[in-house]
């Protein structure tokens, strides 16, 4: 101690030296903390724009398609009608690229492998709806068994020998060229993107140097570029093998009837449980275990929620009420399920903006002979309206990204979502949601998969940031200090 | 008569009371409306309320009984003979309720005639081949018995269901009859719809227990079953898991408990010291400015849904590990999926959890214990490690508890970055230290178990349920602790 009383406080001595650093690296811990945290964000946040926002561009070849009489005849006479199409398409592309000026020695096969296994389909059903649109407007009735895409069997099938003129005589469709879009294969398209190197494809089945040489050139001519891909937003999910089709439609509708039945079912319990808890419980027993049960609730897994779900929604009550909306893959109790969820978040918000609305409001509401019930929903509940508003949307949000429960009620579809086709398939029918889609999709092989599912996630978090601005100007705009 | 015509005949009821009320009240008033009592809805409501609430409460509680009653009636009469064939006597109601839905699906469609479903001589084989028309698949060998019981039971249910209709219906007429006559100008309509309205908001906060109650007896219900079928004692303490859906699974608890722990442990290894750093340097050194720009920034991680860090677990931090570790690098790592790619995402997920909670019990060590430290000659650093943390530690333990129940409870994380193979705890040590091996969790195998293709009755299925149930008593209990050591420090200063 005594060396230390001799010296100056303003000498530095050895051992303030070593408090004065230890300081400084306390405080270089604490700034590299935060560095850490918040480098993290913006990695993930770099990896999620970076990764995904290829989801939202396709490649796509344009070419001319002329409709001969012929040829559409023989493709629909023949057993394997996709083929044909292939056929027509191949050759199509042909004269596009002797159009353009490019030459190959590719066989037709490998050269309709560029287009997406489903190109020979879309180019079926188009004629098809073609002809058919024909018919009609040449008021003609046409045939009700038949689909879209098979009304290319017209021209040659016996049965339909009557029709078969008003198609050919003065024919709008027939003989006609088309320019055509069709989506390339996913190869193709990772290509387009860099995903696809050319040492990748020297070893694949599914693409060949060759190939990607052909593409160069086309991208070149023109015939094949890369455009904005709304089929992604709204189209089908689609098979494991059409990476290129799959879109998130059915998946926003799911979750979006998921936020229906949440929004009602949770914000209208919820603001009622608070309005009993924060206005008229009295202090017992009871209300102090509704209390610690809510905040209990708040912390419990959400995948228990998914467990009650299934155990009581569907396995419980789903039998007893012989409902069609209360089974697996039914949004309806997705919502159920998430509504739980959210309770407790929204009975908090709520309840903490009840809180704030002043006593004063109340006692000049009674005093003027409302009722108790009448000062709360005339006066209080609208006062505090826009805080239980953001509360309702943060939670809605909180809902809306929640996936782990909604495994377990069944709300990831193997394969093939598909759009619903009425209100009680839109609760109750087979559906799926956007964070059960993009697990779903994280799950399969192809890489091509893995690009689509971090674009579900930039959708997803555009939802999410777009709820959460509504709430934080609502709550701007309105928020009162009394 | 379907249930949603009940419905519709309730509401037709409801809409007529609460019209004729009004009406009613004036007319009683002879004209003069400052005579009534309430205001001219309230008689309305009070009608509505009057035909509809008791009706739809003598409904739920019809259904509650009659889904109990009739299967009790039915399982009781089952044979020894066909007990001992299936195995146990639930698995046979379970295939005869499926038999009986089957029946009712199978008349819906038009496939067979209702007479044909409930005609005590038909031919069995021939019933399950049209059922095989109409897509309902129960399997092979349904027995004559099980085909007759699940004709006795459609016909029992649609006899309680016939009685259900009468008496919602009359208790909906008889509601209406007395509400209306109830109806003058000098009974208090406000008060009783008051009443009415506060009870239904009191039943809308006893939903929250209600949940609970839900959650809990659901599980106990289905892990009873799967003690039934699986011993208790091999289910706790079992060291091995290996569940296949072919049956004969070993079901062990303590592996999957393991990789649930060790990936919790290496979150919080990461979010303890970020989280509490972060806010140690929030709380005591950073300006207003940082302050207000790096936590909401901060807390955004906590905001971020699950399935997006378990995407970035699974394509973006497995494979980066990978090449430092994997055959490519160090050698240690076979898969991108492991505790350490798991245990890494899950702790970043929760840096704000313990840096939010952790600078919230901080702000609230009184500034006097700041100020008595500075003027004893102590730096800021020697201040907040000899003074606020000790004040503030068992505040910093709940958040840090808390923490770890989120930890714990966390599902897609681990799903998409901790990968499917439990510990093993008998060949090496690796398979059970290794963070650089595959490891399962207690909600991983919820999923599995639940999403795999199992019957529904299998002890392979209905262990989801008592992991689901072990899960939430652990997270309660962490939860209950961690509130109350939170509760109780912060009480201490105010």
């Amino acid at each position: 101690m005594s060396d230390i009383a001799h010296t100056s406080l303003y000498t530095e001595t050895p051992r303030m030296k070593k408090r004065h650093a230890a300081e400084a690296r306390f405080r270089a811990y604490g700034l590299t903390a935060i560095g850490i945290g918040l480098a993290m964000l913006i990695y993930l946040v770099f990896t999620i724009v970076s990764s995904g926002y290829n989801a939202f561009f396709q490649t796509r070849l344009t070419v001319e398609i002329p409709l001969s009489e012929e040829a559409i005849t023989k493709a629909g006479k023949g057993v394997l009608k996709t083929s044909a199409y292939k056929k027509i398409i191949g050759a199509s592309l042909r004269e596009e690229l002797a159009r353009a000026g490019i030459e190959t020695d590719m066989s037709d096969k490998e050269m309709v492998a560029i287009f997406s296994g489903k190109a020979a389909v879309e180019l079926r059903t188009a004629v098809g709806t073609a002809l058919k649109a024909e018919l009609v407007s040449k008021g003609v009735e046409v045939p009700g068994e038949l689909k879209d895409q098979e009304y290319d069997t017209v021209l040659s099938k016996k049965e339909f020998a009557e029709l078969r003129p008003f198609l050919v005589e003065n024919p709008q469709v027939l003989g006609s060229t088309v320019q055509f879009d069709f989506l390339a294969q996913s190869y193709v398209d990772g290509y387009m993107k860099g995903r696809i190197t050319r040492e990748i494809a020297e070893r694949s089945k599914n693409i060949s140097v060759a190939q990607l040489d052909l593409v160069d050139q086309m991208r070149e001519a023109g015939i094949l570029r890369k455009g904005f891909n709304t089929a992604f937003i709204t189209g089908n999910d689609a098979s494991e093998a059409y990476p290129e089709g799959a879109g998130y439609g059915p998946a926003i509708l799911g979750s979006f009837a998921m936020m229906l039945v949440v929004a009602f079912l949770a914000i209208t319990v919820g603001v009622a449980a608070s309005i009993f808890l924060e206005e008229f419980a009295p202090k017992n027993k009871l209300t102090d275990l509704i209390e610690v049960n809510i905040a209990n609730l708040a912390a419990v897994p959400s995948i228990v929620f998914g467990i009650l779900g299934l155990a009581v929604f569907i396995n419980y009550l789903g039998p007893l009420s012989g409902d069609d909306w209360l089974k697996n893959n039914s949004a309806f109790v997705g919502g159920l399920v998430l509504s739980l969820m959210t309770l407790p978040t929204i009975i908090i918000a709520t309840r903490a903006s009840l809180k704030a609305v002043p006593q004063s409001i109340r006692d000049a509401a009674l005093g003027v002979g409302a009722s108790k019930m009448q000062t709360v929903f005339h006066h209080v509940l609208p006062l505090a309206a826009p805080g239980i508003l953001t509360g309702s949307i943060i939670g809605l949000a909180q809902a809306l990204g929640e996936s782990a429960p909604l495994l377990l009620v069944g709300l990831v579809l193997a394969q093939g979502a598909a759009a619903p086709e009425s209100i009680g398939d839109f609760f109750g029918g087979p559906n799926t949601a956007m964070p059960a889609q993009i697990y779903q999709w994280s799950t399969r092989a192809d890489p091509a998969f893995y690009e689509r599912a971090w674009g579900g996630i930039i959708i997803l978090l555009l939802f999410l940031v777009t709820m959460n601005a509504v709430a934080v100007i609502l709550r701007r705009r309105f928020e009162r200090r009394w | 008569m379907t249930l949603s015509n009940i419905f519709l005949i309730i509401l037709v009821l409801a809409i007529v009371g609460f019209i004729a009320a009004r009406i009613m009240v004036v007319r009683s008033a002879a004209g003069d409306i400052r005579q009534i009592h309430s205001g001219k809805n309230y008689y309305g409501w009070f009608v509505a309320i009057a035909c509809s609430a008791p009706a739809i409460l003598v409904l739920v509680a019809w259904m509650l009984v009659q889904f109990i009653a009739v299967p009790n009636s039915i399982v009781s009469g089952i044979s020894q003979t066909e007990i001992d064939a299936v195995g146990s006597r639930s698995l046979v109601m379970t295939q005869i309720q499926d038999v009986a839905s089957g029946l009712s699906k199978a008349v819906a469609q038009g496939e067979i005639t209702q007479v044909q479903a409930i005609d005590p001589n038909v031919d069995v084989v021939e019933l399950q081949k049209r059922f095989a028309n109409v897509g309902v698949a129960l399997g092979s060998g349904i027995t004559e018995e099980v085909m007759r019981k699940a004709q006795l039971y459609r016909a029992k249910m649609a006899d309680w269901s016939f009685w259900r209709n009468i008496a919602v219906l009359a208790v909906s007429f008889i509601g209406f009859a007395f509400a209306l006559s109830r109806v003058n100008k000098d009974f208090r309509s406000r008060n009783a719809v008051e009443r009415f309205l506060l009870v239904v908001l009191g039943a809308a906060a006893s939903i929250a227990v209600l949940t609970t109650i839900g959650i809990v007896l659901s599980m106990l219900f289905e892990t009873r079953r799967f003690f039934g079928m699986y011993p208790a004692m091999d289910f706790f303490f079992g060291t091995e898991w290996a569940a296949s859906f072919h049956g004969d699974s070993k079901l062990g608890f303590l592996p999957l408990l393991w990789g649930t722990l060790y990936i919790s442990l290496v979150a919080m290894m990461v979010a303890v010291p970020i989280g509490l750093f972060a806010a140690i340097y929030l709380s005591e050194y950073a300006s207003k400015a940082t302050r207000s720009f790096a936590k909401p920034l901060l807390e955004i991680l906590a905001g971020i849904p699950t399935i997006v860090y378990g995407l970035f677990a699974l394509l973006t931090v497995g494979p980066l590990l990978l090449t430092i570790f994997g055959a490519d690098g160090l050698g240690w790592m076979a898969d991108g999926r492991a505790v350490i790619t798991a245990g890494l995402v899950l702790g970043v997920m929760l840096i704000p959890f313990v840096s939010s909670l952790s600078d919230d019990i901080i702000n609230a060590v009184p500034q006097s214990l700041r100020d008595g430290s500075f003027g004893l000659g102590a730096t800021q650093s020697e201040t907040v490690k000899q003074v606020i943390l000790p004040a503030a530690l068992p505040g910093i333990a709940g958040a840090v508890l808390l923490a770890a129940s989120r930890a714990i409870g966390e599902t897609m994380i681990v799903v998409m970055g901790a990968g499917a193979t439990a510990a093993v705890f008998y060949e090496s040590p690796d398979r059970y230290l290794n963070p650089f091996e595959i490891m399962t969790t207690i909600t991983t195998r919820v999923v599995a178990q639940l999403t795999g293709d199992g019957a529904f009755n299998s002890p392979e299925t209905l262990v989801a349920f008592a992991l689901g149930l072990t899960l939430f008593c652990l997270t309660l209990m962490l939860n209950v602790y961690a509130l109350y050591i939170v509760r109780k420090y912060q009480e201490q200063y105010v």
